[in-house]
């Protein structure tokens, strides 16, 4: 958090309701063209994670954020610069565990889920599962291995929206075969 | 009946329509486009049926922003005359989704049923570019979309498509039947 610079006002922003129903209209898709809900989350999750990949590479050149020295600032990174940054929110980062190697977002604004009521028969779907897959897919850039799932979601009927990340490890540089 | 609508635990109904508004990158915005446009591509074997499937995406975004577009812009008054209509869709529907009007509208010289919208850079194909291979494909096909499902439910059924002309052009093409009611209107 330290080295933040105000080039992060820098990136073009865009109404959010445009957003939020393109993300509505590519879900109902996905659920037109799939069997069952555990594979349009597993797409979703596919989807957030290709999201991911690209998206660290914004975030590491418009926030000017350095190598973070452990979880609890990479948490903090992740609530107060990347998701104000790109989905307008600042989560409350919370419920950390002893070993400190896990932590809950806690979502007060989903803008992903905005206007969206779940039907019945869509019981299982995690609706916003996009956003685990990007947050997978964007600290395994970064040499992180972590899991990411929805604890709680305000979709169905829970108080809250929570995101629970776990670190697993820290992935090490395998250089190729033949190079220095 | 479903139970959504009677366990009352909704809030959304009571929502207010006008509310501050809100914003999120336009990076965001742009990845989760370009997965949409690659997973949809993943599934058809044309361009066409790509675009079409592009369009359906953006007719179910242009339902879902009619009623409330016309409450906060126009108080809930809706359009009956063609001209009146485009313009709606020019100036107050681009400038809630895209935060500009669009940049020009024009009518069709040899024909009274088409209208054109004009977008130089439309803010969808902001970070798009289209391979060799592919050239007629345009992605503000998604905006034909929304247009197309404002209008038609709007009373004015129309087929829109996007192509490439003088940066990206949606060819508005509204059924006879519009055009035919429009002049009436005019008579009286």
């Amino acid at each position: 958090m330290s080295r933040q610079s105000n080039r992060t006002t820098d990136s073009k922003k865009m109404n959010s309701e445009l957003f939020t129903l393109t993300y509505g209209a590519l879900v109902t898709q996905l659920c037109k063209d799939y069997e069952n809900d555990e594979e349009v989350n597993k797409q979703l999750d596919k989807m957030g994670y290709n999201i991911g990949v690209r998206l660290i590479e914004d975030f590491l050149a418009r926030s000017s954020v350095g190598r973070c020295q452990d979880f609890r600032e990479t948490a903090d990174v992740i609530a107060k610069v990347a998701f104000k940054m790109y989905l307008g929110v600042t989560p409350s980062v919370t419920n950390w565990s002893p070993a400190g190697d896990e932590f809950s977002l806690i979502l007060e604004n989903n803008p992903l889920a905005d206007f969206v009521e779940l039907p019945d028969n869509h019981s299982t779907l995690v609706y916003s599962n996009l956003l685990c897959g990007a947050l997978r897919g964007a600290l395994e850039m970064v040499q992180m291995a972590v899991d990411v799932k929805f604890a709680q979601d305000t979709l169905r009927g829970d108080g809250v929206t929570e995101i629970r990340m776990k670190f697993i490890k820290r992935i090490e540089e395998n250089l190729p075969a033949g190079d220095e | 009946m479903d139970t959504r609508f009677t366990r009352g635990k909704s809030t959304i109904l009571e929502r207010a329509l006008t509310r501050p508004k809100t914003e999120v990158s336009l990076s965001t915005f742009a990845l989760l486009f370009s997965e949409m446009v690659q997973y949809c591509q993943s599934r058809v074997y044309s361009v066409s049926e790509l675009q079409t499937r592009l369009s359906e995406m953006g007719q179910s975004v242009g339902a879902s922003m009619l009623d409330v577009l016309v409450l906060r812009e126009k108080n809930g008054k809706r359009e009956t005359k063609v001209l009146n209509m485009l313009l709606f869709i020019k100036v107050n529907v681009w400038r809630s989704l895209f935060g500009k009007e669009a940049d020009k509208l024009e009518q069709a010289n040899d024909d009274d049923k088409t209208y054109y919208i004009i977008e130089k850079d439309p803010l969808i194909n902001t970070y798009i570019s289209v391979p060799k291979e592919n050239s007629s494909l345009n992605c503000a096909a998604f905006t034909a979309g929304i247009v197309e499902a404002i209008l038609t439910h709007s009373g004015f059924p129309a087929k829109v498509t996007a192509h490439w002309h003088k940066g990206t052009t949606l060819m508005i093409k509204f059924n006879e039947a519009v055009i035919v009611r429009d002049k009436a209107l005019d008579g009286r």
